[in-house]
């Protein structure tokens, strides 16, 4: 899925990791981390992927094992999920009684 | 009081306070940026501490299953402070905490470490957590309880030298019973305890396992006798320790080891190394030391109540006697009954308990049960002594809490592994799927009807949730960035084991409770009556009425 992806203009990427002291999931924007992954970059150069991934991995102060793995640009421009995988990362579990507000309320 | 085991003792104290100080300095050496992630992830890793989908999980150990009240409210209170309320009972009768924060493990581990309790070896290469019968020391059928001989285990695999970089992991289960409730021939090595003539021994499985290349264990020792068990499991572990592919970590299980030499051979260099080792094992130690295990695991002295007050209930109490029929196993005292607390309710997600929960069940425990607590590997709980005449009384409080659920061992008693929910190898989700199939059926009130069914999910081809034996097993797959379900049918965990059979191309996340519905109205369609299970019925029939309920339909759709 990640392995090997190379984002391109009709299939973008973003960066993606999980928080070294929490564990959540973050998103790269701009060199830095963010828990919406709403506000997340779209990579739709390789080379400028590569480079922000880099930067991705030199950061192991703050995150654990980022990849770059392909996204969709949404109506609105903003990233969204191409894999179901990925898209549980976003939303957090989705059996019944998890408590998804409180997940929701945690993670951003 | 069932709290004296022997890992309470200082020595084992200290040692627990040793590793949880290692392990403080070792994460704050990793945020501090002195250990990279490579290097802090095998010693995470030796701890229990994985980094799943959404958070860090950590994963600890139940000892055979076994917990003291104690030990219960422990659980609930690192749930409560830790994570999120409610911790998941697996298969290997581990629990596991899915939100913990990696700066808050440590605190975490110490307040385990204060009631014996850990995560070591819970992870890794190595020997990890022994499964036991759950019903041991209760069951009638059972010819001696296997408990001590599985912490003599639990004592001789921790921390042994040799065994820390095995080529993998390695399960042990054990069982005393004639009924296998352990699935010992799906392990590593699995031990049937047995009798010739006047003496104890063991029927000694090797090589048996789920996972990607699922086989039912070979006996390599028809009977050894009990006092040779700890040489030979020794030399079995070394005799895999050299053998063992590491190569590649998908052949590296002692099943494919088994299965590339062979068990001819295999039991010859076991054999061989056993008698170096039979002469190097102080056998008058380990006799002692057995022993003094034994001293913790005295049967309960069981009270002598009239039971009148559990018939009244019966026939008074519709809601009674529906949890008595399917949650209470013969005990060998008539008068007690060994009582399992669904974790299943239609609806929940298999296996998970919340830290109230957990206090209750403590509660139940102390009163009614003798201070006794088991997991059992189908993510259920267990107390094994219970008089009959106290269960009116506890079956009104296990209601109010969620934890009288009356179906254990039917359609929706299922064990589901916790899928791409939570975990980072799954490949598709098993919590949605098994929740989903309990409410269609809970919806229908066809459970009953159905009568004894165990279905089983895995969310990857690793197998978690045990979905080879189950009667009807699912397994979530990722085709072509799909969510994809294959069934099998007629597998079986007991001493009967069987792997399930395949039945053919899988199904779509939304259309997998249509199939499993299709599977059970041929099986009531064809029984020859209700005492005829889908098991047996599906070993009479074969898969073919099965495959055409689940295919033909499909053809017909698609038309």
């Amino acid at each position: 899925m990640s392995k090997g992806f190379t984002p391109s203009p009709a299939t973008p990427g973003v960066i993606t990791a999980n928080d070294l002291r929490m564990g959540r999931c973050v998103w790269m924007r701009d060199g830095k981390w963010t828990a919406d992954p709403r506000e997340a970059e779209l990579f739709e150069d390789e080379a400028i992927a590569e480079l922000a991934l880099l930067d991705a991995t030199s950061q192991a102060h703050l995150v654990v094992g980022p990849y770059l793995v392909e996204a969709k640009r949404g109506a609105d421009g903003r990233p969204e999920p191409a894999h179901f995988r990925e898209a549980f990362r976003r939303s957090g579990p989705t059996h019944r009684h998890f408590k998804q507000a409180e997940f929701e309320a945690s993670n951003v | 009081m069932f709290d004296a085991r022997p890992q309470h003792n200082d020595q084992h104290r200290e040692y627990l306070r040793h590793r949880t100080q290692q392990f403080r300095r070792q994460v704050e050496r990793r945020l501090d940026g002195s250990l990279t992630e490579e290097e802090f992830r095998p010693l995470r890793l030796k701890n229990g501490v994985y980094l799943q989908l959404h958070s860090y999980m950590y994963r600890v150990a139940i000892p055979y299953g076994a917990l003291t009240p104690d030990q219960m409210r422990m659980l609930g209170h690192v749930a409560e402070r830790w994570d999120r309320g409610y911790g998941h009972f697996t298969t290997r009768t581990n629990i596991q905490f899915h939100w913990h924060k990696l700066v808050d493990i440590p605190d975490s581990m110490e307040a385990l470490n204060s009631v014996g309790i850990h995560s070591i070896q819970t992870s890794g290469n190595t020997i990890r957590n022994v499964n036991a019968d759950a019903f041991a020391g209760a069951a009638a059928d059972e010819l001696e309880d296997p408990r001590p001989w599985a912490e003599l285990i639990r004592i001789w695999s921790t921390d042994h030298a040799e065994f820390q970089f095995l080529p993998r992991k390695f399960k042990i289960a054990i069982t005393g019973a004639s009924s296998d409730r352990a699935v010992t021939r799906a392990h590593d090595i699995g031990l049937r305890m047995i009798r010739r003539g006047a003496e104890t021994g063991f029927e000694v499985i090797v090589g048996g396992g789920l996972g990607r290349t699922p086989m039912i264990g070979p006996v390599i020792r028809d009977f050894l006798p009990a006092a040779d068990l700890l040489p030979y499991l020794e030399a079995i572990v070394a005799t895999y320790n050299l053998l063992g592919r590491r190569d590649n970590k998908y052949k590296a299980r002692i099943k494919i080891t088994v299965h590339e030499n062979g068990i001819e051979r295999v039991r010859d260099l076991v054999e061989a190394r056993f008698a170096e080792l039979r002469a190097e094992f102080d056998s008058t130690a380990t006799h002692a030391e057995l022993a003094r295990i034994r001293a913790h695991f005295i049967p309960p002295s069981l009270r002598k109540d009239d039971p009148a007050p559990y018939y009244a209930a019966r026939a008074a109490d519709p809601a009674f006697r529906a949890w008595a029929d399917t949650n209470l196993h013969p005990h060998r005292n008539p008068d007690h009954a060994i009582v399992t607390l669904s974790l299943k309710a239609p609806g929940a997600t298999p296996g998970d308990a919340t830290s109230e929960q957990m206090r209750v069940i403590a509660d139940m425990a102390e009163i009614h049960g003798y201070g006794e607590i088991r997991i059992s590997h189908e993510q259920n709980v267990i107390l094994p002594h219970v008089p009959l005449a106290d269960l009116p009384a506890m079956h009104g409080v296990l209601r109010r809490h969620g934890l009288a659920t009356a179906n254990v061992g039917l359609v929706s008693d299922i064990i589901a592994c916790p899928g791409m929910d939570y975990c980072a190898l799954a490949t598709a989700r098993s919590i949605p799927v098994a929740q989903d199939i309990a409410l269609h059926f809970e919806a229908l009130k066809l459970e009953h009807d159905i009568g004894p069914l165990k279905i089983k999910i895995s969310g990857c081809i690793n197998a978690c949730g045990h979905h080879h034996v189950g009667h009807i097993g699912i397994l979530g797959l990722d085709r072509a960035g799909v969510e994809t379900y294959q069934i099998t049918l007629g597998g079986d965990g007991t001493e009967e084991a069987t792997l399930g059979e395949r039945t053919g191309p899988g199904f779509a996340y939304d259309q997998i409770v249509p199939a499993i519905d299709r599977i059970l109205r041929t099986y009531l369609d064809l029984r020859t009556g209700r005492e005829e299970t889908f098991l047996t019925a599906y070993r009479r029939l074969g898969a073919a009425p099965f495959k055409a309920a689940l295919y033909d339909q499909e053809r017909a759709d698609a038309a």
